[in-house]
């Protein structure tokens, strides 16, 4: 038997009856997790700021505008590109078009593979060729190497992971067994590595140019 | 009634046209920042100007690749007000102490 006061209740957005935010509950999760997340970055990107700012002249300025400059503004196309490609795999998506979706999955993970790589010969320049590492540099301020790789590090963490989550949702919604929805919820995660980029770009980068 | 059910619906987003004139805005800024890194800036100015275009990019992100211009005002509100107090508590210890340890170093 149906209450008709109960059911009235029940479809009020703000009574549990109905999705409040009208997203399902796997998306809401995503984002949650997005939020704690932004707060992981926040804290540690502040705190690198404070240590720019209060170590201003002993700080090192590792990166000349070319080639380092040029070559991590590449990185930051390549994965905005690969930013794009997922927005198209999503409108595919939801067309129900299970063949373009897989192709622009994949394309984002080519995107998300060729920035590690990128990053990754950075890195190794930075330790076999400049001889930066966690611990110390020969251009000042030791705690350059713990904040510059930490943060890179991290950063770089989450893109693996994502092609990793973007390959797992790709194999099981061109099978059927994921929905469009998932597919969704991947791409908000990788729009999210991207998002944090814009961040660590131009805050460890652009701040650290060797004129 | 199912919630997700309801939620799933789709619901009306960006065209391919809009999103991709986010992307073209998403890397001219790119480029901007890179351009004001090559002009020398006080790093203090450097990093004010840095933050409020990386933060103009993340909220183009957020609104369009993300969706979140398309959800429902319930879920902008539940989100992000209380990501950005928790930010402004974090520079609450920031602004006085960087600035005072910078006049506090030997010149």
């Amino acid at each position: 038997m149906h209450d008709v006061k109960t059911d009235a209740a029940l479809d009020s957005a703000w009574s549990g009856g109905k999705s409040p935010f009208a997203i399902g509950s796997k998306k809401l999760g995503m984002w949650l997790f997005i939020v704690s997340d932004t707060l992981t970055f926040s804290v540690l990107l502040i705190t690198y700021s404070y240590s720019r700012l209060t170590n201003n002249p002993d700080w090192p300025r590792p990166f000349p505008i070319f080639p380092a400059i040029a070559f991590s503004t590449t990185m930051t196309i390549v994965l905005l590109a690969s930013s794009l490609t997922m927005v198209m795999a999503v409108m595919a998506s939801q067309r129900n078009d299970r063949k373009k979706t897989v192709m622009w999955m994949v394309a984002t993970m080519v995107g998300g593979l060729l920035f590690t790589g990128l990053h990754l010969t950075e890195w190794m320049n930075m330790i076999f060729k400049e001889h930066f590492t966690i611990t110390g540099n020969p251009e000042g301020t030791p705690l350059f190497g713990a904040v510059f790789f930490g943060i890179t590090g991290l950063h770089m963490t989450h893109v693996m992971i994502g092609v990793i989550y973007l390959g797992i949702v790709a194999v099981g919604y061109g099978r059927g067994k994921y929905s469009a929805e998932d597919v969704e919820v991947n791409g908000l995660y990788w729009h999210f590595v991207d998002l944090v980029w814009m961040f660590v770009f131009p805050l460890i980068y652009l701040m650290s140019v060797k004129y | 009634m199912s919630s997700d059910a309801h939620a799933v619906e789709a619901h009306a987003g960006a065209s391919v046209g809009t999103n991709v004139a986010i992307w073209v805005g998403l890397v001219a800024i790119t480029f901007l920042e890179v351009f004001l890194a090559y002009e020398q800036l006080q790093p203090s100015v450097m990093l004010t100007v840095l933050v409020v275009l990386s933060v103009v990019k993340a909220g183009m992100i957020m609104s369009y690749f993300m969706h979140l211009k398309f959800e429902k005002l319930s879920l902008v509100l539940l989100l992000i007000p209380a990501m950005i107090f928790c930010i402004c508590m974090m520079f609450i210890f920031f602004f006085p102490e960087a600035f005072r340890l910078l006049q506090m170093r030997p010149h």
